[in-house]
């Protein structure tokens, strides 16, 4: 058994819904029988990493910080193994932008998208090109910031006269922004652990027009159901799409790709979160649920790639 | 097909209230504003720092000694009655005149506002409010499936010629408001104060359509200029307006000590609410108050926050009018611990708050102070919990994110950059700046 350090907290805007994964994973490494160190991520994490010296960093934040290589880069740096992936595929997976690229690259379907950083619009008259764009994907729109894993900032422009605000919303977030093809269809999450896709879930939001931030974390207001009721054909084409993007993207031991399949039967990936959330209501727990894998059994797992990642270097 | 156990094991359990008890991105976002490094112009926090550590300790030590078995020991729900002497004594303060079995001592004001709609309220029941209303009410009125219709106001508070007719078509749905809130001087959010007719109005609309009133009244001590208001329940004799005082603006808000003037039968309901609720109001509290009360002048101490507040409001008004772009409006408040700023609406503040934060600062969106979803171009901004420099700063910081987002959306739309306040006309003292006014304003102006 291990003494592992659990990172969450910090001042990322989901913060909140970190501290919840990282308590949830804290009682269960305890049941594990692992030392636990519980630690809210602030302005003295290397002094309070270096006193508690943990044999593993079970990294539990989401959004800035945690999950875009910074704390990653700073574990390296002490030469702590910690959970998930790598500094490099941090930097693919929560920049939008660059990962929709890849995915384009790759010949992995995504939905159309511009991309836009504020500098363009203020100053080389980005503005102009709005018309072309709108022309070009159709509304509605979804006009989301390029990083964070949430729905934080995420808005939909039905027609040009929303566009504007909706940018000026989503650079709230973020100083660059994705104007994506809106897809109408059902809102699927493949997770991923150790390379084997898990049962495919489906998130059906109550009575909410749009799946949005408070849904996504508040029992009862969206349903969720896992295996998703799909085809088998469906489901092994997610599974492989899934899987592509997280070898693409160099996604280790974890991770939850979102894809959405549109009336047509066309599955298009939207996003990859390396650390989805570990909480009652979030998708990765309940995917390994369905597959057998009790809560405990899936932290234990992590924690067990994290060590035999540092033993193989 | 199965769904995932955990949460369905739970969600079947939960009473259909619990589902419009609604926890939001904002809620999300003001757990980072309470990081230290956040210079939070969110809070309602009053100032303790300048209470004196040695009276505090007199009281205890009083209690201690003179009434330490009695401090430890449950009391009577309806409060003990030197606490209610206390009470006759502020209120008397403002103009009231109250018998000790006319109130009951609640664990703070909101519980108040809880056992009232408790009280009143069955799921589908109407309870009329201002547009914008206290946030800290709005759970309370949703977890009771209240259905609130927000009356708006202006800088003279709540229109009560609109209150009228949203009763008129109430009425002629068949359906009757149980309770009017309001929070008639210096309210919370918008800083604004009902003018003396239209208190008079109000009263007499109640007494017309026999309909009651909660008067909430935190901060009507706390007045910085012009001439006290008369409290509602002073104009109508305590018939149909029932009134709410707390402690926690002219002492503590950690001693959770409040207060409810109702009818007798209204009471008698609210006493049984609260019995159910805790039993009694902290016993300790009660005898603190009535400690202080003896130990020292407390409207000296009402006074010296009056000076501190009323310093911070001005500097928050300056700051405000130095920062903010010309295309914001706020009011000016006599009283109290808030100002409320309106953006241009295509401004979402709650997206808004995610910018600010990341320098640093907070303050509460304007949705949180409706139910309908309006209000998201419009802050709440406090003054009372933070130092002038703070302010200072604060409202510097603010001022920036709202002009830089002023700013993207006229480049985005081809309108004119932002301008400073300073640069152009003065902002109107008093005014509560709705979005509609501030239309008219703008065009008038000729931008």
């Amino acid at each position: 058994m291990s003494r592992v350090a659990v990172l969450k907290g910090g001042r990322s805007l989901e913060r909140q819904v970190s501290l919840r994964s990282g308590a949830r994973s804290e009682d269960a490494l305890a049941r594990l029988g692992h030392e636990v160190v519980s630690l809210d991520v602030d302005a003295d994490l290397i002094q309070r990493l270096r006193d508690a010296a943990p044999e593993v960093a079970f990294i539990a934040m989401h959004g800035r910080d945690g999950e875009d290589g910074t704390i990653q880069e700073l574990l390296e740096i002490l030469d702590i193994p910690y959970t998930g992936s790598r500094v490099v595929a941090c930097i693919r997976a929560t920049d939008k932008v660059l990962a929709k690229h890849l995915m384009l690259e790759a010949g992995i379907p995504t939905p159309d998208f511009f991309a836009f950083s504020e500098t363009a619009f203020r100053e080389l008259g980005a503005a102009d090109a709005l018309p072309a764009i709108e022309e070009r994907l159709d509304f509605p729109i979804v006009v989301k910031p390029s990083s964070g894993g949430s729905a934080l900032g995420i808005k939909f422009a039905r027609s040009a006269g929303d566009v504007p605000a909706a940018l000026v919303a989503a650079f709230s977030y973020d100083s660059r922004v994705l104007l994506e093809r809106y897809v109408d269809g059902r809102d699927l999450a493949v997770s991923i652990l150790d390379g084997e896709p898990l049962p495919v879930v489906e998130a059906v939001p109550r009575d909410e027009e749009f799946y949005d931030f408070e849904a996504r974390y508040e029992i009862g207001r969206t349903d969720f159901i896992c295996p998703a009721d799909l085809p088998p054909d469906v489901t092994a084409r997610a599974h492989d799409l899934a899987l592509r993007t997280y070898n693409l993207l160099g996604c280790e031991a974890f991770a939850r790709v979102d894809l959405m399949l549109d009336r047509e039967g066309e599955l298009t990936v939207l996003e990859v979160n390396l650390i989805p959330g570990l909480t009652e209501t979030s998708l990765l727990p309940q995917a390994a649920e369905a597959a057998g894998i009790s809560f405990d059994e899936l932290v234990g797992r992590i924690v067990e790639l994290a060590t035999a990642r540092a033993a193989a270097y | 097909m199965s769904t995932s156990r955990d949460i369905e094991r739970y969600a079947a359990l939960f009473a259909s209230r619990t589902k419009v008890m609604k926890s939001s991105a904002m809620r999300d976002l003001m757990a980072v504003t309470a990081r230290p490094e956040v210079i939070s112009l969110a809070g309602g926090l009053p100032d303790t720092s300048t209470f004196p550590p040695d009276t505090f300790a007199a009281v205890a030590q009083r209690i201690a000694t003179e009434s330490c078995a009695k401090a430890l020991q449950y009391g009577p729900t309806e409060g003990l009655d030197e606490t209610k002497a206390c009470i006759a004594e502020v209120m008397a303060a403002e103009g009231m005149r109250v018998d000790h079995e006319d109130l009951i001592v609640t664990t703070g004001g909101q519980q108040v506002i809880d056992l009232v709609t408790k009280t009143l309220i069955d799921p589908g029941d109407v309870v009329i409010a201002e547009g914008p209303t206290y946030p800290g009410a709005v759970p309370v009125f949703s977890s009771y499936q209240a259905d609130v219709v927000q009356v708006d106001m202006d800088s003279d508070g709540m229109r009560i010629d609109l209150l009228e007719e949203k009763l008129d078509r109430l009425d002629r749905d068949g359906r009757r408001p149980k309770f009017i809130y309001t929070v008639p001087s210096f309210q919370n959010p918008a800083g604004v104060t009902m003018s003396l007719p239209r208190r008079r109005r109000l009263v007499e609309v109640a007494h017309e359509r026999e309909l009651l009133v909660l008067e909430d009244n935190p901060y009507g001590l706390l007045r910085y200029e012009g001439d006290a208001p008369t409290p509602l329940l002073s104009l109508d004799g305590g018939i149909y307006v029932m009134y709410l005082g707390t402690f926690s603006k002219i002492l503590s808000p950690g001693i959770r000590l409040g207060w409810v003037v109702a009818p007798p039968p209204v009471l008698e309901k609210i006493n049984l609410g609260k019995q159910a609720a805790d039993l009694c109001t902290s016993t300790l509290s009660q005898l603190m108050v009535q400690a202080y009360f003896e130990e020292s002048r407390w409207r000296d101490y009402v006074e010296s926050l009056t000076e501190v507040y009323r310093a911070r409001r001005d500097t928050m008004l300056d700051a405000l009018a130095e920062h903010f772009p010309r295309q914001a409006e706020w009011t000016r408040p006599a009283g109290g611990l808030f100002i409320w700023a309106t953006l241009p609406d295509f401004i979402d503040t709650t997206n808004l708050l995610a910018r600010a934060l990341r320098d640093n600062v907070a303050f509460v969106p304007g949705e949180a102070a409706f139910l309908d979803g309006r209000g998201r171009n419009s802050m709440r901004l406090n003054f009372s919990g933070s130092d002038e420099d703070a302010i200072r700063e604060g409202i510097r910081r603010i001022g920036e994110v709202v002009t830089e987002q002023v700013d993207l959306y006229g480049t985005l739309t081809g309108e004119r950059p932002a301008v400073r306040a300073k640069e152009t006309a003065s902002v109107d003292d008093n005014v509560l700046r709705l979005p509609e006014r501030a239309e008219r304003k703008r065009r008038a102006r000729g931008s």
